[in-house]
């Protein structure tokens, strides 16, 4: 079964597109949302509805910061730009896709599968996992499944731990499928749909072959240049379009 | 689960036919397949028992990882591989041929055998190389030289491959490796570098040369790190039969720091195949030791080095490499040659490091025996290398970044083509045919411009030219760039 994983679409509806689309052409049997599907981009309503299509016919989704910020009205530890998204969020979503959001789960575990949107270990202190130690403490939380799946870092990255305590950090490269048998545990920061940071403005995501099984990390080029100047055209501050146009 | 298997055991569709090598690490069973891939077939299985320490285990993982994604006929062809937890072992082709230890017994090898051996052996690195992966464990045993002369590598558990996690990352506390082969930079944890194939090569080749280990065989980290600092004695000061140029190649690639080794594989290979041209200078020709001002330095250096940060995957392994120009002597066109120079001047800017290998395709001397005849074909190659030479002068290059060949064929494309294959060239940059010529090209075939037309001796020979760089477009193993120079006038 073929599993395509998306974290932190960001109502980037143009991005999110692009990977269900690139997904699709790829064989992907399911979906996961992996959290944070509003915030920072223009098209909130239009993203949580078409997720929540996907979810009624079977997708897995879990619930992500900015997430329950635009529900709670709770922002105060975000930076100024992400905050003024989420006011302008706030406003723009219909009460049917509030409480779309409000029932997202933290996590979900399924079949050697743990899907979370930051660290596993406290998942609601939205920890990031940026280092092979957080990876580590997020392992152990999550044992003992073995394919561990989270976004909040908006770069891919996926760490391995087997026999040994330390786990070791991998940048993956586009479109080669890595291995991930069942004998060691696998944490993926999947990257980002909606918002990449690693200098590269395509769209990121991954899909889990879970017959081989093997996990490739995929980047769609997608038009950002449409996202931005939606960004720009509902007034949200200009640093996010910028974001976009540069992939950093 | 212990390794030792009877004959007629079947694993996974595979029939154990007779143990035919037991070493340290794992066992080699002669297997045949249920369906007939149309090779020989052998199966490694790991010893992998109570007591075995957790790096061996990792290490066929990495194997079995890094093994399936190599192709070529520098690996053994992957077949199959058994799950580690539940059956491990990897089915692969079996390589007729001998492992380079044997010449390590008879060593010091004759230096025209060795340079083949070697030219052979850094094909194969370059080989995988150009796959995103390192071997990382070169050594004789781990070198199989089939009949034709073509190396195989083997055992790949402690490769590093661009595309996967390094398993062995997060077990490894000390260096891994064998003792007398790893590189400096492998003693000090660094897995990501391709010319640590390089500096282990260079081993080999010092060990082929005199029959001892530039390094000795160390035990202990601190006496592994000495190869940082402490440089190794002089091959010739051992035997006297290396010549300087082998000691060149050999204490180059042996260089404690990477950036002063040969910075690819494929380079060595190109020296060790034509020795004549390799330029000599103090490593080959000094019979001692570093004095000790310089040793000081280098070990002052080593004391604070850090292990740098791995590059991007990406970014790993695309190295410097040999750039081919070829070069029409016989009708040399004075537009076309400074077209020639200016766009390999361009690409040399790009990357100061490539070899540039000049070549010029002659008609083969009429084989007619007698001396005459000889001189005045030794002449013809003189006359056509001085004008390689003479259009290589205005790009200063030193005599270790560039080389002169002069081929004798009565089929150009297939000369150039031929080179660049032998000797892994990774661009060709080639005269473009008259513009008249190219246009028939794309409408009509190749072979039908040769034909004997009309046509006055210049233009028939432009429209050779024409089809040769047609065929080396169309054929060539990599990126060729086509040279035309500017109309004079807009038409």
């Amino acid at each position: 079964m073929k599993l395509a994983l998306l974290a932190d679409v960001h109502a980037n509806l143009e991005a999110l597109r692009a990977c269900l689309e690139h997904a699709e052409s790829q064989g992907a049997e399911r979906y996961a949302f992996l959290g944070d599907l509003v915030g920072y981009g223009a098209d909130p309503g239009a993203v949580v509805d078409l997720v929540r299509g996907y979810v009624e016919r079977g997708a897995l989704a879990v619930k992500g910061n900015h997430d329950e910020a635009a529900l709670a009205g709770q922002s105060e530890s975000m930076h100024q730009a992400a905050e003024r998204a989420i006011a302008w969020t706030r406003a723009h979503l219909s009460d049917g896709q509030r409480a779309f959001l409000a029932a997202l789960p933290l996590t979900v575990r399924e079949d050697g599968l743990f899907l979370v949107h930051a660290s596993p270990e406290q998942p609601h202190e939205w920890l990031y996992v940026t280092d092979p130690a957080r990876a580590a403490a997020g392992l152990e939380a999550s044992a003992p499944a073995s394919w561990v799946f989270c976004g909040h870092v908006h770069e891919p990255v996926l760490y391995t731990v087997g026999s040994a305590a330390r786990p070791v950090a991998f940048r993956p490269v586009s479109g080669v499928a890595i291995p991930v048998p069942a004998h060691r545990r696998w944490l993926a920061v999947v990257g980002s749909a909606g918002q990449p940071r690693d200098g590269n403005t395509a769209a990121c995501y991954a899909m889990l072959d879970t017959d081989r099984p093997a996990l490739t990390f995929h980047r769609v080029p997608y038009d950002w240049r449409a996202a931005a100047s939606k960004v720009r055209a509902a007034g949200l501050p200009e640093s996010l379009a910028r974001r976009l146009e540069r992939g950093e | 689960m212990g390794a030792l298997l009877d004959p007629g055991t079947e694993i996974d569709g595979y029939l154990i036919e007779k143990q035919i090598h037991a070493g340290g690490m794992a066992i080699i069973y002669a297997v045949t397949a249920r369906e007939d891939p149309g090779f020989p077939l052998v199966m490694k299985v790991p010893r992998l028992g109570f007591g075995e320490p957790a790096e061996s285990v990792v290490s066929f993982e990495v194997e079995q990882l890094v093994h399936a994604a190599l192709k070529g006929p520098f690996v053994p062809r992957f077949v199959a591989a058994g799950d580690i937890a539940r059956q491990p072992y990897i089915v692969m082709e079996r390589i007729e041929g001998r492992t380079l230890a044997e010449w390590v017994e008879r060593a010091p090898v004759d230096p025209a055998e060795l340079a083949r051996l070697g030219a052979a052996l850094g094909t194969a690195l370059h080989g995988i190389h150009l796959q995103e992966a390192i071997h990382l464990d070169v050594k004789p045993s781990n070198v199989i030289v089939r009949s034709g002369g073509e190396a195989v590598l083997v055992d790949f558990g402690l490769a590093r491959h661009a595309h996967y996690p390094d398993l062995l990352a997060e077990e490894i506390r000390s260096p891994i490796g064998s003792a007398p082969y790893i590189s400096p930079e492998q003693v000090m944890g660094v897995r990501w570098d391709p010319r640590s194939d390089v500096f282990s090569l260079g081993v080999v080749l010092y060990e082929l040369a005199t029959g001892r280990f530039p390094f000795g065989s160390p035990g202990s980290l601190a006496a592994l790190r000495k190869r940082l600092w402490r440089d190794p004695v002089p091959p010739r000061a051992i035997a006297k039969s290396v010549p300087e140029w082998l000691q060149e190649v050999i204490l180059r690639c042996l260089e404690p720091n990477p950036d002063l080794r040969y910075p690819s594989a494929a380079q060595v290979a190109f020296d060790l195949a034509d020795p004549a041209q390799i330029g000599v200078g103090p490593r080959g020709r000094k019979l001692r030791r570093d004095g000790r001002w310089k040793v000081f330095r280098r070990y002052f250096r080593a004391v604070g080095l850090e292990p740098g940060e791995a590059p991007e995957p990406t970014q790993r392994l695309a190295g410097p490499s040999i750039v081919l120009v070829a070069i029409a002597t016989r009708h040399a066109d004075d537009a076309q040659l400074d077209a020639l120079r200016e766009a390999v001047r361009r690409i040399r800017t790009a990357a100061p490091e490539q070899r540039l290998a000049c070549i010029t395709v002659i008609k083969p001397a009429p084989e007619l025996g007698g001396e005459t005849e000889d001189e005045a074909a030794t002449s013809q190659r003189i006359k056509h290398s001085v004008v390689l030479r003479h259009w290589a002068e205005p790009l200063a290059l030193e005599p270790g970044q560039i080389s002169f060949h002069v081929i004798e064929s009565n089929e150009p494309a297939d000369a150039i083509l031929k080179f660049a294959r032998m000797n892994q060239v990774d661009q060709i940059v080639i005269g473009a045919p008259p513009r008249d010529v190219a246009l028939r090209g794309m409408l009509g075939t190749v072979s039908s411009r040769v034909s004997s037309d009309a046509a006055p001796e210049p233009l028939q020979f432009l429209r050779l030219l024409g089809t040769v760089s047609t065929k080396v477009a169309a054929e060539a193993p990599c990126t060729v760039t086509v040279v035309r120079p500017r109309a004079a006038m807009p038409e």
